[in-house]
C-alpha cells in the first residue's frame, strides 16, 4: 500500500486553516464566524494527526491533543453560540460588524 | 542661675500658651499671668546680672549650646550667650516690658480681648529674650522672625480699623524687604564658616585678619556684615526702610512703648552690637553704617518738626534716636550706642506711655486739639516733662550721657566726613529739644483748645501713672552709670579692650547750649508768641510742606510701585496667563488628549479586526524568524 506523503496531508491543513481564516476575517454573521474558527481548529486537528502518524505513531501526544481540541472547540461552541444568540436578542441580528461599542 | 538662663525666653512662652489654652476667658488670670511672669524674669535676669558682676571680668562670657538640628556637614545649635551685652538687654527688655504691662493693665481695661493682647505681650517677650540670649546666627533670626510676628499681630491687633490693617501689612512687608538680607547674611555665614555660632564664626575671623587669610580689599567680610545690616535696616526701621514705624503707631499706645520704642526696634542694634565683630572688621561696612545711621537721625527729627499727631511724633523721634544709636556703632562707639539704647528705652518708653495715659484721657491724638493739660493730668506732665529733658539731653538726665558719649565718639572718629557726621549729630540734638518742647508746649501748656475734650481729661489710674514714675526716676537716674571718672557701664559692657572714656567739656557744653536753644525757640514759637510759628511755616511753606509730608518717601514708594513693580507684575501675569499657563500647562494636556484621540483610531470595537491584526501580527514574526 502506497503511502500518501505527508505534505499532502499538510497542504490540505493548510488550505482548510486558509478558507476558516476567510471565514473568520470577513464573514458577517457570527454563526459564519464560528464555523471559520471551527474549520481552523480542524485543520490544526489534521496536522497533528498527520505528524503523529509520521513520526512516531506510538507515541499517543498527538492523538490525545486531537482529543482536546475537539472536546473544549465543543465547550467553545457552546458558549460562543450562546454568546451569539444573546447578541441576536440584543440587536435582532447577528453580525458582527454592528457590534463594536468597544469603540465608543 | 547662670545655667538656667534658658528659663527666662521659656517662661514667657509658656505664659503665652497656658493663656490661649486655659485661662483665656478669665481676664484677669491671663493678666496676673503674663505680668507675673514677667516679673520673674526680670529678677531673673538682675540675678544673672549679679552672678556675673562677682566674676572676673574675663570671664563674663558664658556660653549654653544644645544641638538642634545636624546636617553633615552643618549643624544647627541652640543656645544661650550670656555676657555683658546680653544682661544689659535682658535687663532693658524684661524691665520695659514688665512695667509694660502693668500700664496696659489700666490702659486696656474695656478691651474685650484683654486675654489675647496680654497673650501676645508674653509671646512677643518670649520671642524678643529669645533673640537676645541667642548664640547662634540661625536662632537669633528665628528670634527674629517671631518678634516680626508679634509686631504685625500687635500692630493689627484693632484689624477692624482699616487703618491699622494696613499698618501691620506694610510693616511686615516693609520688615521682609531686610529681612531677606538679613536671612542671606545669616546663610553666606553658614557656607563661609561652616556653623552659625557667634564665637566660632568671631574666632574664625580673628585669626583670618591677623594671618592676612581675610583681604579687606575684597571687602567680603563687610558684604557678610552688610547683608546682616538690611535686617537691622528693616528692623530698627532706618532709611529708606523707616516708613513703616510710624504707621505702626496704629497698635494700642503701650505696645508702641514696649515694641516700636524700647526694644524690638532695638533689635537691629543689639544684632549690630552682636555681630560688631564682623563690622569692626572692615571700615568700609562702619562707613556705611555710620552714614545710614547719621542721615536717618537728621532726616527724621527734621520730619518730626512738622507732625500733628502725638504719637507719630515720637515715632519719628525714635527713628531719629535710633539713628543715633546706629551712627554710634558705626563710628566705633560700642559703648555709647549700647548705653544710648538703653537710656532711649527708659524715657521713650516713658515718653510713649505717657502719650498713652493723655490719649486715654483726652480720646484724641491730635495735639492741636489738646492744650492746658498740666492743670488735669499732673503725675503724667511732670513724668513727660521728666522725659522731654532727658531726651533733650539736659544735664544731668539719662540723655544728656549717652548723647554726650555718641557725640564724642563720632568726633573721635576716623571715618571719612565724620566733621559732617558731628554737625548732623548737634544738629539732630537741636531738632530733637525743638520737636520734643514743642509737643509737651502745645500739649500741656498754653490754654485748652478743645474744652469738651479739655472739661473730660483725667488723671490716669495708678496702674498707669504707676509705671510712668518708675520710667521717671529711671530717665533720671540711668545715666548715672556711666558718670565720667566713674564709667561703671563702660567697665561692665565694652568691646574689645577697655579704654577709659574721655570727658569733653566742650562737647558737654556745645550740645547743652544746643538743647537749650532748642528749647527757647520751642518756647517762643508755642508759648509766648505763637503767632510766630504759622508765620514762619507760611515763610518757607515749601520746606513745611516737604517735612509735613514727610518727604514724600511713601508716595515715593507708592509710585514706583505703581509704576515699576505694577508693571513688571503685569508682564509677569501676562507670561504667566499665556505662556505657562495657555501654553506649557493647557499645551500639554492638548498634546496629551490629541495623540489619544490619534490612537482610538485603531480601537474600532470591531472583533474581526482586532483579529486581522493578530494574524498580521503573527505572520509578521513567523517572517521576521524564518529569514
Amino acid at each position: 500500500m502506497s503511502t500518501i506523503p505527508v505534505v499532502h496531508f499538510l497542504y490540505l491543513a493548510i488550505i482548510l486553516f486558509g478558507i476558516g481564516l476567510f471565514g473568520v476575517l470577513v464573514r458577517k454573521n457570527a454563526i459564519s464566524v464560528l464555523m471559520g474558527v471551527e474549520l481552523m481548529l480542524n485543520a490544526v486537528n489534521i496536522n497533528y494527526l498527520a505528524f503523529a502518524k509520521y513520526w512516531n505513531w506510538n507515541s499517543l501526544t498527538g492523538t490525545v491533543f486531537v482529543v482536546f481540541v475537539i472536546t473544549i472547540a465543543a465547550a467553545e461552541a457552546a458558549v460562543a453560540l450562546a454568546i451569539v444568540i444573546s447578541i441576536y436578542r440584543q440587536f435582532k441580528n447577528a453580525n458582527v460588524d454592528e457590534v463594536h461599542y468597544l469603540s465608543q | 542661675m547662670i545655667q538656667y538662663s534658658w528659663l527666662i525666653p521659656t517662661m514667657p512662652a509658656l505664659a503665652y500658651v497656658v493663656i490661649i489654652l486655659f485661662t483665656r476667658r478669665s481676664r484677669i488670670l491671663s493678666g496676673l499671668i503674663s505680668i507675673f511672669t514677667m516679673a520673674i524674669c526680670f529678677a531673673f535676669s538682675v540675678g544673672i546680672l549679679l552672678e556675673l558682676l562677682a566674676k572676673a571680668p574675663a570671664d563674663r562670657s558664658i556660653p549654653l549650646s544644645w544641638t538642634w538640628l545636624e546636617i553633615p556637614p552643618w549643624s544647627a545649635n541652640v543656645g544661650v550667650l550670656i555676657d555683658p551685652l546680653c544682661v544689659n538687654m535682658l535687663l532693658v527688655v524684661t524691665l520695659i516690658s514688665l512695667l509694660v504691662q502693668i500700664y496696659s493693665w489700666g490702659y486696656m481695661h474695656d478691651e474685650e480681648r484683654f486675654s489675647s493682647y496680654y497673650s501676645y505681650l508674653s509671646l512677643f517677650t518670649a520671642s524678643m529674650l529669645l533673640l537676645v540670649v541667642s548664640n547662634n546666627f540661625l536662632q537669633i533670626f528665628v528670634g527674629w522672625e517671631l518678634v516680626g510676628l508679634c509686631s504685625y499681630l500687635l500692630i493689627g491687633f484693632w484689624f477692624f480699623k482699616p487703618e491699622a490693617a494696613d499698618a501691620c501689612k506694610k510693616a511686615f512687608v516693609v520688615n521682609r524687604v531686610g529681612d531677606m538680607g538679613f536671612l542671606m547674611g545669616v546663610v553666606t555665614i553658614g557656607m563661609v564658616f561652616g556653623t552659625f555660632d557667634f564665637k566660632t564664626v568671631f574666632d574664625a575671623v580673628t585669626l583670618g585678619i591677623a594671618n592676612g587669610t581675610y583681604d579687606t580689599t575684597h571687602h567680603y567680610i563687610a558684604g557678610i556684615a552688610l547683608l546682616l545690616f538690611c535686617g537691622a535696616v528693616g528692623k530698627s526701621a532706618q532709611f529708606p526702610l523707616h516708613v513703616w514705624l510710624p504707621d505702626a503707631m496704629e497698635g494700642p499706645t503701650p505696645v508702641s512703648a514696649l515694641i516700636h520704642a524700647a526694644t524690638m526696634v532695638a533689635a537691629g542694634v543689639y544684632m549690630v552690637a552682636r555681630t560688631y565683630m564682623l563690622f569692626s572688621a572692615d571700615p568700609f561696612a562702619m562707613t556705611v553704617v555710620a552714614y545710614t545711621g547719621g542721615f536717618t537721625a537728621i532726616f527724621a527729627a527734621s520730619i518730626a518738626v512738622a507732625q500733628n499727631d502725638i504719637k507719630r511724633i515720637l515715632a519719628y523721634s525714635t527713628l531719629s534716636q535710633l539713628g543715633y544709636m546706629i551712627l554710634a556703632l558705626g563710628v566705633g562707639g560700642f559703648t555709647p550706642g549700647m548705653f544710648h539704647l538703653t537710656t532711649h528705652a527708659c524715657f521713650k518708653a516713658l515718653l510713649f506711655l505717657g502719650a498713652g495715659s493723655v490719649i486715654h484721657g483726652v480720646h484724641n491724638q491730635d495735639i492741636w486739639k489738646m492744650g492746658g493739660l498740666w492743670s488735669k493730668m499732673k503725675i503724667t506732665g511732670t513724668t513727660f516733662f521728666i522725659a522731654n529733658l532727658a531726651i533733650a539731653g539736659i544735664f544731668p538726665l539719662a540723655g544728656f550721657w549717652s548723647k554726650d558719649e555718641i557725640l564724642s565718639a563720632v568726633s573721635e572718629s576716623k571715618i571719612p566726613g565724620h566733621e559732617i557726621l558731628y554737625y548732623a549729630a548737634v544738629f539732630t540734638a537741636f531738632l530733637t529739644a525743638f520737636y520734643m518742647f514743642r509737643l509737651f508746649f502745645v500739649v500741656f501748656m498754653g490754654q485748652p483748645r478743645d474744652h469738651h475734650a479739655y472739661d473730660h481729661a483725667h488723671e490716669s489710674p495708678l496702674t498707669m501713672t504707676g509705671p510712668l514714675m518708675v520710667l521717671a526716676v529711671l530717665s533720671i537716674c540711668v545715666g548715672w552709670l556711666n558718670l565720667p571718672g566713674v564709667d561703671s557701664f563702660s567697665k561692665f559692657l565694652h568691646y574689645g579692650e577697655y579704654h577709659e572714656e574721655v570727658f569733653h567739656m566742650g562737647i558737654a557744653i556745645a550740645s547743652s547750649i544746643v538743647a537749650l536753644a532748642g528749647i527757647g525757640l520751642a518756647f517762643v514759637f508755642y508759648i509766648s508768641k505763637p503767632e510766630l510759628a504759622g508765620k514762619t511755616a507760611d515763610t518757607f511753606k515749601p520746606i513745611y510742606l516737604l517735612l509735613k509730608n514727610k518727604y514724600y518717601v511713601d508716595e515715593f514708594y507708592g509710585w514706583m510701585v505703581k509704576n515699576f513693580l505694577f508693571g513688571f507684575a503685569t508682564i509677569c501675569t501676562w507670561f504667566d496667563d499665556n505662556i505657562v499657563d495657555d501654553g506649557m500647562v493647557d499645551g500639554t494636556g492638548w498634546i496629551t488628549r490629541k495623540m489619544g484621540s490619534l490612537f482610538t483610531l485603531t480601537q474600532t470595537g470591531y472583533v474581526q479586526n482586532y483579529a486581522l491584526v493578530i494574524f498580521a501580527g503573527v505572520a509578521a514574526i513567523y517572517l521576521f524568524v524564518s529569514f
